[in-house]
């Protein structure tokens, strides 16, 4: 038997959900934290909501684009803190010191991201329920009502935030808190590449070169052709996936090298200081 | 060599390199299953680098390292669930409470029964009453004896502790030693204990590694020792071998 396939064959549902279980006993155990979860997400939704009203009420394109900003905000939301979800359940294990407990113990790396993904799930999810309803008795946009678009633009835009996050957990494990700082701030490089309020023709052609190599790119383009002309740009979300294969395989190889170097450099059992 | 003879930990030539600094210099030896091994050494002398490359945490710049038969970092999937690990320098989440985390570190460590297991080692050290509170809350003593527990819920065949009574009042100190030395007679259980506390090491270990600058500077039993460099304590024999009086008194 490869050992490959023997990783594969040792994967452990109960190890993961042991994580899981970790990382939601953490969370329960914060109200602040969890009104954070959802406290970020209304006031921006809020925020962009009100200046789209003022603008469908003054402009005639506008009024034919209704939901973009919204939706805009709402998907943003999906790429944010799906990554953020992954990253600070991550922090959580360097922040106790934890990092050396859990590296000694049979938790393959494979499972222990696999829980963190499904973590950045579930707290995605706390946030952006109830905002998604908010938008609909606010400003009359269901983001439900995309339908498969919506799992489309959700299963792109999910892939690529773990895609950040395993790579920026990554060095933040070969590195140590020092770099902690990239766990908040990374994604706001897609933001303005990422297009996310405007069309890609807005940019100059050698920046609109740099944004079709991001995945949410797609999305939030597809976003527009849906919500303006009405369309499903099925061609989009299928480049998007391709580009989120190549973007997930490479982070995690990276993940693989910087926990390889990681061992090499000897600061596991100092993880956190 | 059939397995039940095999060492539990064989250590061959085995080297750490930091940039230009050795942390560990070539050392090689071996632990015979049901040993308890005290590692004595000065700060820096490459101690808890030699733990964590027995437990994979550290990859060797050269040598080798086998637990219970398995090569490490390379197998270290064989054997993790059998081994455990103990110091007061790695924490547990200190928001979830003493039943969580154990509840957690169970099903890692793919313990069977977990209720059953878990008010077995509430019980055997004491932690009825305190299996509800946040870890955070806990006093030094009382985190060093969820610790403890944590590093026994496998029921581990190696344990590795890492001066697991470090800052402990000798009462709390005491009777950690007591449930160690209570574990490694009921478990048969192999022990390799990193230590500054020479009356500890005296007490539980049929054997003394001490080292100095990444290197072994002697090995033998704690009463061969104090034989030898014509000393009544180990703390002297130490003091002999950190401040170079080997060629005096031993040789």
């Amino acid at each position: 038997m490869t050992p490959m396939l023997n990783r594969m064959i040792d994967f452990s549902p109960r190890r993961v959900g042991a994580m899981v279980q970790r990382y939601w006993y953490l969370l329960r155990s914060s109200w602040p934290r969890l009104l954070e979860l959802i406290y970020w997400p209304a006031v921006q939704m809020l925020m962009w909501g009100f200046l789209q009203l003022y603008i469908v009420q003054n402009a005639g394109f506008f009024a034919r684009a209704g939901g973009t900003f919204v939706g805009g905000v709402l998907l943003w939301d999906i790429l944010f803190r799906g990554q953020l979800g992954f990253s600070i359940s991550f922090l959580e294990e360097m922040w106790s010191r934890n990092m050396a407990n859990l590296m000694i113990s049979p938790l393959r790396p494979v499972e222990f991201v696999t829980a963190l993904m499904v973590m950045s799930i579930v707290r995605l999810a706390i946030g952006m329920v109830p905002v998604s309803i908010l938008a609909i008795l606010f400003f009359g946009f269901n983001l439900y009502g995309l339908g498969l678009a919506l799992a489309a633009f959700f299963a792109n835009l999910i892939l690529t935030s773990w895609s950040v996050g395993i790579l920026v957990s990554g060095v933040v494990l070969r590195n140590g808190l020092g770099a902690e700082g990239l766990s908040w701030t990374i994604m706001f490089l897609f933001m303005p590449l990422a297009c996310v309020y405007y069309p890609v023709a807005t940019l100059p052609g050698w920046l609109q070169t740099i944004a079709w190599m991001l995945p949410p790119t797609y999305v939030f383009e597809g976003m527009r052709a849906l919500l303006i002309g009405k369309v499903f740009r099925s061609d989009l979300m299928l480049e998007a996936f391709s580009l989120n294969i190549i973007f997930f395989v490479t982070s995690v190889l990276c993940f693989h090298g910087l926990l390889v170097s990681t061992r090499k450099h000897g600061s596991l059992l100092q993880a956190g200081e | 060599m059939s397995v039940c003879e095999e060492p539990a930990v064989r250590v061959d030539g085995l080297s750490k390199v930091y940039g230009t600094a050795k942390a560990v210099d070539g050392i090689s030896f071996a632990l015979r299953r049901g040993s308890l091994t005290g590692l004595l050494g000065g700060n820096g002398a490459g101690k808890t680098t030699t733990i964590a490359m027995i437990l994979g945490l550290v990859t060797p710049s050269g040598g080798t390292v086998t637990v219970l038969g398995a090569q490490m970092p390379r197998q270290r999937y064989r054997v993790l669930h059998r081994v455990n690990f103990e110091s007061p320098y790695v924490d547990m989440p200190m928001r979830l409470t003493v039943r969580q985390n154990l509840t957690v570190f169970a099903k890692l460590y793919g313990v069977e029964d977990v209720g059953a297991r878990l008010a077995r080692v509430a019980e055997e050290f004491d932690l009825t009453d305190l299996f509800d509170r946040p870890t955070g809350r806990l006093s030094a003593g009382q985190k060093t004896r969820v610790s403890l527990a944590k590093a026994l819920l496998n029921h581990p065949d190696l344990l590795l502790l890492d001066e697991p009574t470090a800052s402990l009042d000798p009462d709390t100190a005491d009777w950690v030693r007591g449930r160690l030395e209570r574990y490694c007679e009921q478990s048969g259980a192999s022990v390799l204990l990193a230590s500054h506390n020479m009356a500890e090491v005296e007490r539980l270990c049929d054997r003394v590694i001490i080292m100095k600058r990444g290197r072994i500077e002697d090995d033998d039993a704690p009463a061969r020792l104090l034989a030898r460099y014509g000393r009544e304590t180990l703390e002297q024999v130490f003091l002999d071998v950190a401040r170079g009086r080997v060629e005096t008194t031993a040789r």
